[in-house]
C-alpha cells in the first residue's frame, strides 16, 4: 500500500486533518475517506462540474485537485453551504423555481453558483449562463437552474 | 392554457416544494455510489478492447494471487438460463441475451463487452487486478452500421441468428436482422397515381446516449442465508429484482432490491449491468461489494439509443397527405430489441394517413446493446417523416401548423396498427404553437430560419401499488414503489391530498424497497404520476370508505348516510355530526385500530401525448454553428399536476432533443472503437448554448384518469431533432437529411452548394 500522507486543511470551516495515499483525488477524499457524498462523481476527468467545490473561494473540480492539495486551503463543499438548518438564497431558490429533477448535478451547481453570486451578486443571465456552462445538467434544459440563481441573486442576503 | 372546464382542485395545479428537496440541495439525498456499509470492498470490470471477437481463453489466475484481490468472476459464474422472454417495462430481450450482455460467453460483441469481474479490498487494487487478467481473442471484423449489418455477406454476430419475418417466420438464411415487422392498409399505388405532389427523401441518425450526470452503479450482498440485497440506481427496483431473480436463478422473494436516489435515466437506468456482476463477487467473497462505472464505460457498455436508416416517401393530394410509406431499419447495438416497432407506430400517429406501408427492420451491430431513451424510437423516425411533412406543406403553399392541423388526427382516428386513438390534444396543441407571441412574431435577419414540428407518443400505464398509513395526527405516510427521478414524490403525494381533501404537507411519500410494497413497474413511458397517480386515488378511496366506516361507528348510523367531502367526514341528515380528517384519523384505536388505504392498478389507459415545437436558429454559414434563437414548446399534458415539473420534462426533453439534432453522436473508428467516450468529445448542451425554453401547457384532461393526467415525460424531445432541421433549411434552403446537423456537416454541405 502506498504511503499515506497527513493533510491538514479548513473544511466547511472546520479545522481538521486526513491521511490520503498521493493518488486519491480530493473528490476521492471527501467521499471516501471523509463520507461526505453530498459531492457528486459524474465523469471524473474535469468534463461535468458535478464535484464542484471551493477551494480558497474558487471553484475547482474535486476530480482533479489531488487530496494532498488541500494542505493549509480552506475547502467548502456542497455540506458546508447552509447555515445549520438554514439554506442558502441559492438552495431556497433551487427549491422554489424546481431547478432540480434528478438532482445529482444540483450539488456542483449550487457550490458553483455561490463563488459567482459571492464576487458578482449582480451576474445578469449571460453572465450565469456563461459561468455554469462548466456544469452540466441533463434533466432540466438549465432554464430552471438560471431562473433560480438570478432569483438568488436579487435576495437580500446574497446582495447585502 | 385550459380547454376544458377543469375542476375546482385545491392541490392539483399549484407548484408546492418536493418533499425530497431539501435532502438534494444540501447534498444529503444518497444516490447509489453514496453507500458505506460495513466490510465493503470495491470491484472493478474488465472489458472487451475489441469490437468484435471470439474469446478463446480467460486465465484469471495471475488476477486472483495479487495482493487485495478477493474474488474473480466472468460469465462461466452465471447460471445458464433460456430464452425466456423479458420485459424490463420499456424494451424486451431474452434471459440468455441480458446474461451474456451482463459478462461477454463465447464472444465479445462490441467495444467495452463486459468479460470479468474483479472485487479487492480497495477500487485501485481492482483496477490493477483486471489488467493482469489474461484474455485470448480471435479478432473478427465488426459491422458498425445497419446497411453493412443488412449485406447478405456481412459478418455476423450470432450465426444462428435468423430474421423473423412479417409472416412470423424465420429467414432460411443466418442474418444480423432480428426481425423485420409491417405496417401495411389502403392502396399506395392508386395514391402516388393521383398525387399533386409526392416527395421521398432517406435520412440517416446516429447513436445518442442518455447522457444522466450519474454513472451506474450496483452493490451487492450474499447473504449467508442464501438472500441477496442489492442496493441501486434503478429507474425500475422490481424490474432489477425479477431480472436477477432470472439470471441468478434465485426466487423472487429471495432478492430485495433497494433503490437508491437516482441521477437520472431517460430509461438508461432499467437494463441490469453491474448489479449481477456484483452479486457473483459478494457470494465468492462473503463480503459486500460494490462497482461503480466511470464515464467511458457509461458510453461505451450502458444506454444508448439506435442510430439508423430511413427512407420515407409521402403523397399529397388537396392539401391532405393520401399516402405514407416509411421503411426504418435501426441499430439495435449487440443484441436484438431496438425501438424500431415504436418509432414505426408513433411517426404517422400527429395524422390522418389512409394509405400506408411501413417496414421495420431490427438490426444487431458491434456496438453497445441499446437501451430505451426517452420515447424511444420516436425521435429519430420524427426527423423523417416531420422533415417530408415540412417539404409538402412548402410546397403547397400552406403554413405549416395549418398544414399540420388540416391533417391532424382526432379523436376515432386510426393508428397504423388499427387502434382508434381516444380523445387526444393534437389539433388544440398545433393551435396553442400557432398562437403562441413566438409564431407570431415574424424571424428577421440574413441566415435566420424557422422550423416546427409535432411529436406523438404512446406514455404508458402498467402496474402500481401504493399504500397510505393514516397517522392519528392526521398526517399520512405515503409508501410507493415508482423510483422518484424528476418530483414524482410530489406529483403523488399533491395526488393524495386532493383525493383526500387535506393539505399537501400532511403527506409524507417514501419510496420503499422492494420487500416493502408491492409490485411497481419501472418510472418510464411517462407513466408513474399517471399510473401511480391512479394508484394513489385508489388508496385514497379506501381510506375514505374506511374513515366513513369508522364515523359510522362512533355515530351510529349507517356508512351510506356519510359523506367524505372537503377533507372531512358530515353525517348527510344531521349537521350537529361532522369531523374532520384529523379528528377521525385521532380516532382510530377506538375504532378498530390502524387505518391503511391500499390502491393496486394495471392501468390501461395512459392517454397519448402530443407536442409542437417552434424553433428559431441562426446559421454561421463560415464555421458551420447553429445557434438557437429562440424556442417554444406547446404540450397536452391532460392535467399539470404540478405545473413547474411539467415544464421542467418539457424543457429537458427538448434540450436533449437539441443535442441531438446538432452535435450528439458515437463517433466511431473503422475497428468499431468509439472516439468520443468523454463529455469533452461527446458535446452535450451547455447552459451557454442555450436561451430559455418557452412552455405552453395545453391541458386536454385525459377521460381515462380520475384528475385527467396524461404522460409528459417523453414526448418532449420527439419534435426537436425535425423542428430543428427543418428551421436550417429555412435559414439555408438546404435539407440536412443526417444528424448531427454539426458545424463540420454544415460547412461542407454548404460549400457543396456553392
Amino acid at each position: 500500500m502506498p504511503r499515506r500522507a497527513h493533510v491538514q486543511t479548513t473544511l466547511n470551516g472546520e479545522e481538521i486533518d486526513f491521511l490520503c495515499e498521493p493518488r486519491q483525488s480530493l473528490l476521492e477524499v471527501l467521499r471516501d475517506e471523509l463520507n461526505l457524498t453530498g459531492t457528486k462523481e459524474g465523469c471524473n476527468n474535469g468534463n461535468c462540474g458535478a464535484c464542484s467545490v471551493l477551494m480558497d473561494g474558487r471553484v475547482v473540480n474535486s476530480c482533479c485537485v489531488l487530496g494532498v492539495e488541500a494542505e493549509g486551503a480552506a475547502v467548502t463543499t456542497i455540506e458546508g453551504v447552509a447555515e445549520g438548518e438554514t439554506l442558502h438564497p441559492l438552495q431556497q431558490c433551487f427549491l422554489e423555481e424546481a431547478a432540480l429533477q434528478c438532482g445529482v448535478c444540483t450539488p456542483g451547481f449550487i457550490v458553483a453558483a455561490k463563488a459567482l453570486l459571492d464576487s458578482e451578486p449582480d451576474a445578469d443571465e449571460g453572465r450565469v449562463r456563461h459561468w455554469l456552462a462548466g456544469n452540466l445538467c441533463r434533466c432540466t434544459g438549465y432554464d430552471k437552474i438560471v431562473r433560480a440563481v438570478l432569483k438568488a441573486s436579487e435576495m437580500e442576503e446574497v446582495t447585502a | 392554457m385550459t380547454t376544458t372546464e377543469k375542476p375546482d382542485y385545491k392541490v392539483i395545479g399549484t407548484r408546492p416544494i418536493r418533499p425530497d428537496g431539501v435532502e438534494k440541495v444540501t447534498g444529503k439525498a444518497l444516490y447509489g455510489a453514496d453507500i458505506h456499509l460495513p466490510d465493503l470492498v470495491h470491484g472493478a470490470v474488465l472489458r472487451s478492447p475489441h469490437a468484435h471477437a471470439r474469446i478463446v481463453s480467460i486465465d484469471t489466475s495471475a488476477a486472483e494471487a495479487m495482493p487485495g484481490v478477493l474474488a474473480v468472476v466472468t460469465h462461466n459464474d452465471l447460471p445458464v438460463v433460456s430464452n425466456k422472454m423479458m420485459d424490463m417495462g420499456e424494451g424486451i430481450s431474452t434471459a440468455s441475451d441480458m446474461s451474456k450482455n451482463v459478462m461477454a460467453a463465447d464472444k465479445a460483441l462490441y467495444r467495452g463487452h463486459a468479460i470479468a469481474g474483479v472485487a479487492a479490498t480497495n477500487v485501485h487494487d481492482a483496477l490493477t487486478a483486471i489488467e493482469a487478467i489474461k484474455v485470448e481473442y480471435e479478432v473478427l471484423p465488426p459491422v458498425l452500421n445497419v446497411q453493412d449489418a443488412m449485406r447478405e455477406d456481412a459478418p455476423l454476430l450470432d450465426e444462428s441468428r435468423h430474421t423473423k419475418t412479417p409472416a412470423g417466420e424465420l429467414s432460411d438464411n443466418a442474418s444480423n436482422v432480428a426481425a423485420h415487422n409491417r405496417f401495411e392498409g389502403g392502396d399506395l399505388e392508386a395514391a402516388y397515381a393521383e398525387a399533386d405532389i409526392v416527395v421521398e427523401r432517406e435520412f440517416d441518425t446516429k447513436m445518442v446516449h442518455q447522457g444522466y450526470i450519474e454513472p451506474h452503479n450496483g452493490t451487492a450482498n450474499w447473504n449467508s442465508d442464501g438472500t441477496l440485497t442489492v442496493w441501486t440506481s434503478t429507474q425500475g427496483a422490481f424490474a432489477v429484482r425479477s431480472a436477477l431473480s432470472e439470471l441468478l436463478q434465485l426466487p423472487v422473494s429471495r432478492v430485495r432490491v433497494i433503490p437508491m436516489e437516482i441521477g437520472g435515466g431517460f430509461g438508461g437506468k432499467i437494463g441490469l449491468y453491474l448489479e449481477p456482476v456484483a452479486a457473483l463477487l459478494s457470494r465468492k467473497c462473503g463480503r459486500p461489494v460494490q462497482l461503480t462505472m466511470d464515464r467511458t464505460d457509461v458510453f461505451q457498455a450502458t444506454g444508448p439509443t439506435s442510430g439508423g436508416h430511413m427512407k420515407g416517401k409521402l403523397a399529397v393530394k388537396d392539401g391532405k397527405i393520401t399516402a405514407a410509406e416509411v421503411s426504418l431499419a435501426f441499430e439495435a447495438g449487440a443484441f436484438p430489441g431496438s425501438p424500431v416497432m415504436a418509432g414505426a407506430m408513433c411517426m404517422l400517429s400527429p395524422y390522418e394517413v389512409e394509405n400506408f406501408k411501413v417496414d421495420a427492420y431490427d438490426v444487431v451491430v458491434n456496438k453497445p446493446k441499446v437501451a430505451a431513451y426517452r420515447a424511444p424510437g420516436a425521435p429519430n423516425a420524427a426527423f423523417c417523416v416531420e422533415q417530408l411533412i415540412d417539404e409538402v406543406a412548402r410546397e403547397t403553399g400552406t403554413d405549416p401548423l395549418q398544414f399540420r392541423l388540416n391533417n391532424s388526427a382526432s379523436e376515432g382516428s386510426r393508428m397504423i396498427t388499427g387502434v382508434a386513438h381516444p380523445r387526444i390534444g393534437h389539433e388544440e396543441t398545433v393551435e396553442a404553437a400557432a398562437s403562441s407571441d413566438h409564431y407570431q412574431s415574424p424571424i428577421e435577419g440574413p441566415n435566420r430560419g424557422r422550423g416546427v414540428a409535432s411529436g406523438f407518443w404512446f406514455n404508458a400505464g402498467m402496474q402500481s401499488s401504493v399504500i397510505a398509513s393514516v397517522n392519528p395526527d392526521g398526517t399520512v405516510n405515503l409508501i410507493e414503489g415508482s423510483t422518484d427521478i424528476g418530483g414524482t414524490r410530489a406529483s403523488l403525494a399533491m395526488q393524495l391530498a386532493e383525493t383526500l381533501g387535506i393539505e399537501y404537507d400532511s403527506i409524507r411519500p417514501t419510496v420503499a424497497d422492494t420487500d416493502a410494497v408491492g409490485h411497481n413497474d419501472v418510472t418510464g413511458g411517462s407513466r408513474t404520476t399517471y399510473a401511480s397517480g391512479q394508484a394513489v386515488y385508489e388508496a385514497g378511496l379506501d381510506v375514505q370508505q374506511q374513515l366513513v366506516a369508522r364515523a359510522a361507528q362512533l355515530w351510529e348510523c349507517e356508512a351510506e348516510d356519510i359523506e367524505y367531502a372537503d377533507g372531512g367526514l358530515r353525517h348527510t341528515s344531521d349537521s350537529e355530526k361532522s369531523m374532520t380528517f384529523a379528528e377521525i384519523a385521532g380516532k382510530q384505536m377506538e375504532t378498530g385500530g390502524p387505518i391503511q388505504g391500499r390502491g393496486t392498478v394495471m392501468a390501461r389507459t395512459p392517454g397519448a401525448a402530443y407536442g409542437v415545437h417552434v424553433v428559431d436558429v441562426e446559421v454561421d454559414p463560415d464555421t458551420g454553428k447553429v445557434d438557437i434563437l429562440r424556442y417554444t414548446i406547446a404540450q397536452d399534458v391532460g392535467t399539470a399536476v404540478h405545473p413547474a415539473y411539467v415544464e421542467g420534462q418539457m424543457q429537458g426533453g427538448v434540450v436533449q432533443g437539441i443535442g441531438w439534432a446538432l452535435n450528439e453522436e458515437y463517433y466511431y473508428g473503422e475497428d468499431g472503437r468509439m472516439e468520443n467516450a468523454s463529455f469533452l468529445d461527446y458535446r452535450m448542451p451547455t447552459s451557454l448554448d442555450l436561451p430559455m425554453i418557452d412552455t405552453i401547457i395545453v391541458e386536454v384532461p385525459n377521460p381515462g384518469h380520475p384528475f385527467g393526467v396524461r404522460g409528459v415525460g417523453e414526448v418532449p424531445i420527439v419534435p426537436p431533432l425535425a423542428a430543428i432541421a427543418n428551421a436550417v433549411h429555412d435559414a439555408t434552403g438546404h435539407r440536412f437529411t443526417e444528424l448531427p446537423i454539426s458545424p463540420r456537416q454544415v460547412v461542407e454541405e454548404l460549400h457543396n452548394l456553392q
